[in-house]
């Protein structure tokens, strides 16, 4: 804790904090930790694409040729680009500049949507071609041992990352919200660093499944 | 026992009458109401997870069909899995004397996010309803351990269940997240890292566990809903899945979670061994490494659950050796202690009875642990009562015993009021007899060979049975006792004043039952926890209230 | 002395070479085991006495554990455990890997009875006849779920899991009867699935062995492994099988008409089957032979393609005497369908 000539807490709710300089610390030790949480939450799934590649080297391999890198490689300029730009609204709160941080998100929350858009045409394409996960697997073109698996890997991944996103868009939208309804300030701005994070972890995940579903 | 030698009284106001009304415990954000709220769930499903133990007891009297069918036998151990390990176990500790004692340990107001308390709670008791109506529905019959491919094809009711405890795993994660930063920003003055209480460093140490373990069981469990629902066939051979992969994701959960369940004991016993022989710990460091390294070594043992499922030898070795590590930690905390004892002032109280039965039998738990380590001994018995035998040896004989020793030790604290002594003394031995009672013959059981999750068994094996349902018809008459007198004290107990341990512990320092705030000042506590030596600080006597 | 551990440990006779060892270890674990229990209880006792509390508020001196103490609490629980762990893992790994000239036998545990068959051929149900004082190499599968091949006497246990092949190894000690039960829980009568493994002096082995392969009759109260047609298999279809058994066929494809992995081998000659592309084709030797070479060409609808390639993995001649199995696997009336076991079919909800 630090000394008593450090600010009161600025929200009401935390009066337990004592300090200002605490409450910050605790919010953001916080959100770190639950991060770490979604770290382990993929890597429970990083661990079964690590086994089945192992065991299925050959079919890993051809299985690449039918993803479709172009939409894939344009999501990771989508997600990427809308983490910049939450980043420059949290970096615009902090100077003060609401009206510049909530245009930010809305960018960024228009991004995000457009990363699912164009994941849902991808889904359409593999559903046309009965490239579906598990029981449902019927693509012919590509029918090697294990062929089904990899497809289930991908939606499985894929899916649930969509789902993070989505939840990352809804957080982003009430943030911004609250942004425009100038519940943020320069001196308390934590939910939106907060859901800045969150946005990031979701960006940083996507960085990990690109280059091991479509391009390896 | 005040020494001003006046009869102790309740304060006028504490956090129970602070607010009235069932609308101010539902909407608390007071971590002690939290706690007991938590508790009295707990407690619930003790009861729950109880009554599937003595019908399963029941059942196993006769080799044959006793009081259900084999449907309804492979369904209640199921559920006796479920409810114990994820509605009371994992649970009990943290979220009830976690929740009440942490901030008080640290001289704080209350948790780092006292409304993210508040929704694991809500967390749990919606995990906890989805369980239920699984049950309601005839619920699952494929164990705890949900094993594949028999947990993907069955017809019972796998979903809710499965769903559940995924709910509940979220209540789990979230009351970790709050505790770690709790401890890293909140603690007052003099409260460094080396002078942190044993029991705040077991609920960190748990923790820890819960935020990195519990996600990974989260995911498998939705992988298996899925397998169910929709035919994906990640562990399916005829997709080209691997049923093992379930077991590897399942158990490097599952190894971790059994930390989990006797951390926290570990911390109560730290506590209470210091309060009732007023001795500094024998070692405090030994006692904090020990500590974080179950936490961090028990992530590396999950193999141990597959020596005989035909995965590498190589790994089998190599999981056996780190089972080793992790039981060197067990057995250097039973020799500090131990050695705490020595040239302290032993006071046998009914929580004092507790710790010694958790030492006694976490000696045996752990060391039959060690047994099934040895990766030859684990191929005769794997899966057999022996198995049984070793974690119920851990999970009862330890951690229960440490839940029923915190609820005896801290009752004063949480409610102002003594319990019958005599009668809590009486009762603690008879359950630890129950207990020995119940659970010594299925050591013998598997050795002879009964294998697990047998409804029906050779008759070679019953007679242990019949031994065995017997001491367990002792534990539940015990249980029943503690129940009753418990519920008698909060209302018509003896007044208990402020510290009637004469424990040194910071949170003896405030009132019994504690203010809202918990501290009518700010606190800082210059001393060290557990000090005893020191002669110019007196807690015990404290300050005018 | 053994005799007498044992007795009070309630372990059952040592039936098995691996048996000894194992108990070896376990009474040294638990002789270690008391001997401390005995020195943690006295020294807890005279503590308890010694250091009872005499007065209220007592203060107590500070005591610290020294050094050289905390280094023997970790020394020497450290040592025996890892000598357990040692010397465990070298029993450990002398059980799973057998000696040359072991004895084979095939382990199939279905919901719920245990199959066994050898590779000439011969099968039984619920009962494994194996000579005594000859190393014997089992290995098994399963048909379903996961069940584990347990027999307590040998102290002997191993999963049986679906899709693969798992292998242990034991010698018998002494003639008799060893019960087998099922270890892994595997739904409604798992308590039930158990069999017996019969040990025999090695002369009467071989005349039952002989005595099973003359006459082709069902193993002991269960229904016969191969539905023949209306010839006896000849030789070159006895080879087809066992050489079936050897690669491994058997973990995907049943020969009585079971659903499973891969399609099923009874009445598979000739038979119409529809493709996942949607042709028809008719399974002759062209393209039960093409099955194997090149198992993704043409898929059965309704299963998956996980068939490995056998390209460079059988002789012609063992193509040839896999087809002849398959062309004697022709039943002599319709089979009903498999009904009576209960089958696996993954939950479609």
């Amino acid at each position: 804790m630090q000394p008593e000539a450090s600010a009161r807490p600025v929200v009401p709710h935390a009066e337990h904090f004592g300090d200002e300089a605490s409450r910050q610390n605790a919010a953001h030790l916080g959100m770190w930790i639950f991060l770490a949480t979604e770290v382990l939450l993929f890597a429970a799934l990083f661990a079964p694409y690590a086994l089945y590649r192992l065991a299925y080297p050959e079919l890993f391999h051809q299985a690449r040729e039918h993803m479709d890198l172009t939409l894939g490689t344009i999501n990771t300029y989508v997600l990427v680009s809308s983490s910049v730009l939450v980043a420059l609204a949290v970096a615009s709160i902090r100077k003060g500049r609401e009206l510049v941080a909530s245009a930010l998100l809305v960018g960024a929350v228009v991004l995000g949507i457009t990363f699912l858009c164009i994941k849902g045409m991808e889904y359409a394409h593999h559903a046309k071609d009965k490239a579906l996960p598990g029981a449902h697997y019927a693509f012919h073109q590509f029918a090697v041992p294990g062929a089904s698996l990899y497809f289930t890997l991908y939606w499985i991944m894929t899916g649930v990352h969509a789902v993070h996103v989505t939840v990352g868009v809804g957080v982003l939208s009430v943030l911004c919200g609250q942004t425009l309804s100038g519940k943020f300030s320069a001196a308390y701005h934590t939910p939106l660093e907060l859901g800045g994070m969150y946005w990031h972890l979701v960006d940083i995940v996507w960085l990990f499944l690109w280059p091991l579903l479509y391009l390896s | 026992m005040s020494q001003s030698g006046a009869e102790p009284v309740m304060p006028e106001r504490h956090y129970l009458n602070a607010e009235r009304g069932l609308w101010s415990w539902l909407t608390t954000h007071d971590h002690k109401r939290i706690g007991l709220m938590f508790l009295g769930l707990l407690l619930l499903m003790f009861l729950l997870g109880g009554v599937y133990a003595l019908a399963l007891r029941i059942e196993l009297l006769t080799p044959g069909e006793t009081i259900m069918s084999r449907l309804a036998y492979n369904r209640s151990f199921t559920l006796h899995g479920v409810v114990m390990v994820w509605l009371f176990l994992i649970p009990s500790i943290p979220s009830a004397f976690g929740n009440f004692l942490l901030p008080l340990m640290i001289g704080a107001k209350d948790v780092a996010f006292p409304r993210l308390n508040l929704a694991s709670l809500y967390l749990y008791v919606l995990g906890a309803a989805i369980t239920l109506w699984g049950i309601l529905q005839g619920g699952a019959d494929t164990g705890w351990t949900f094993y594949t491919p028999y947990s993907t094809a069955t017809g019972t009711a796998v979903l809710p269940v499965l769903l559940g405890v995924f709910v509940v795993g979220f209540s789990t994660i979230l009351t970790g997240v709050n505790f770690i930063t709790t401890v890293h920003t909140m603690r007052a003055p003099g409260v460094t890292w080396t002078k942190i209480p044993l029991f705040v460093w077991a609920i960190y140490g748990t923790s820890i566990i819960q935020v990195l373990a519990t996600p990974v069981l989260g995911m498998v469990l939705v992988l298996v809903m899925l397998e169910r629902l929709g035919g994906l066939g990640f562990f399916d051979p005829a997709r080209g899945g691997d049923p093992l992969l379930y077991q590897h994701l399942f158990w490097f959960y599952s190894h971790p979670a059994v930390y989990i369940m006797i951390l926290p004991g570990m911390g109560v016993i730290s506590e209470a061994v210091c309060a009732f022989t007023r001795k500094n710990p024998f070692s405090y460091r030994v006692l904090v490494v020990s500590t974080v390294g179950i936490a961090f070594v028990g992530f590396l043992t999950w193999g141990h659950h597959m020596f005989v499922s035909g995965a590498s030898t190589l790994g089998a070795g190599a999981f056996s050796v780190l089972s080793m590590l992790v039981a060197i930690f067990t057995a250097l905390k039973i020799f500090t202690w131990l050695g705490t004892m020595y040239r302290g002032s032993i006071w046998i109280t009914t929580p004092f009875v507790y710790v010694l039965g958790f030492i006694f039998l976490l000696f045996f738990g752990g060391m039959s642990g060690v047994a099934v380590a040895v990766t030859s001994a684990d191929i005769h018995w794997h899966d057999t009562y022996f198995v049984v035998a070793h974690f119920h040896f851990i999970m009862v004989g330890a951690s229960l015993m440490a839940f029923l020793g915190a609820l005896h030790y801290w009752f004063p604290k949480m409610f102002g009021r003594r319990y019958p002594e005599a009668l809590g003394i009486g009762t603690a031995v008879l359950i630890i007899f129950g207990f020995i009672a119940t659970f010594l013959p299925q050591f013998l059981l598997g050795n002879m060979g009964m294998p697990r999750r047998y409804a029906d068994y050779p008759e070679r094996f019953q007679p242990l049975h019949v031994a065995s349902t017997a001491g367990a018809s002792l534990l539940g008459f015990g249980f029943l006792i503690i129940a009753i007198y418990l519920i008698w004290s909060l209302r018509h107990g003896r007044v208990a004043g402020r510290n009637p341990w004469e424990s040194r512990g910071y949170e003896w320092t405030s009132e019994s039952p504690p203010p809202k705030s918990n501290f009518h000042e700010p606190p800082s506590f210059p001393y060290p926890p557990h000090d005893y030596a020191r002669p110019d600080v007196a807690p015990e006597v404290g300050r005018a209230a | 002395m053994s005799e007498l551990l044992r007795h009070l440990l309630f372990l059952p006779r040592a039936g098995s070479t691996l048996a000894d060892r194992v108990d070896g270890i376990h009474f040294f674990i638990i002789i270690i085991t008391f001997i401390v229990a005995v020195c943690i209880g006295l020294t807890g006792f005279v503590f308890l006495v010694r250091f009872r509390r005499q007065q209220a508020f007592a203060m107590t001196p500070h005591v610290q554990a020294p050094m050289w103490l905390e280094g023997l609490f970790i020394g020497v629980p450290l040592s025996f455990f890892l000598l357990w762990g040692v010397m465990g893992f070298r029993d450990f790994v002398w059980a799973k890997n057998p000696p040359a000239g072991a004895l084979d036998v095939y382990v199939t545990g279905k919901q719920w009875m245990w199959k066994f068959a050898y590779p000439d051929g011969i099968g039984s149900v619920g009962e494994l006849y194996v000579p005594m004082n000859k190393p014997v190499r089992v290995l098994i599968t399963s048909r379903d779920v996961v069940h584990s091949f347990y027999v307590p006497e040998f102290r002997l246990k191993q999963d049986a899991l679906p899709g693969r092949y798992t292998e242990m190894w034991f010698q018998v000690k002494r003639p008799g009867r060893y019960q087998v039960l099922c270890a892994e829980y595997c739904g409604l009568d798992h308590s039930h699935m158990r069999a017996e493994v019969v040990a025999l002096e090695p002369g009467d082995f071989e005349a039952w062995r002989a005595r099973q392969k003359s006459l082709p009759e069902p193993g002991p109260g269960e229904e016969p492994l191969v539905v023949s047609g209306a010839d006896a298999p000849g030789p070159l279809a006895e080879l087809g099988r066992a050489v079936a058994t050897r690669k491994g066929c058997f973990q995907c494809h049943t020969v009585d008409g079971t659903p499973h992995i891969g399609p099923t081998w009874l009445g598979l000659y000739q038979r119409e089957e529809s493709l996942q592309s949607g042709e028809r084709i008719r399974a002759d030797v062209a393209y039960l032979t093409e099955s194997m070479m090149d198992p993704a060409a043409k898929v059965v609808a309704g299963f998956n393609p996980v068939m490995p390639n056998f390209q460079g993995r059988l002789s012609p001649q063992e193509v040839a005497a896999i087809v002849e199995f398959i062309k004697s696997l022709r039943p002599e009336r319709p089979v009903p369908p498999a009904a009576q076991e209960p089958t696996y079919v993954p939950v479609r909800r």
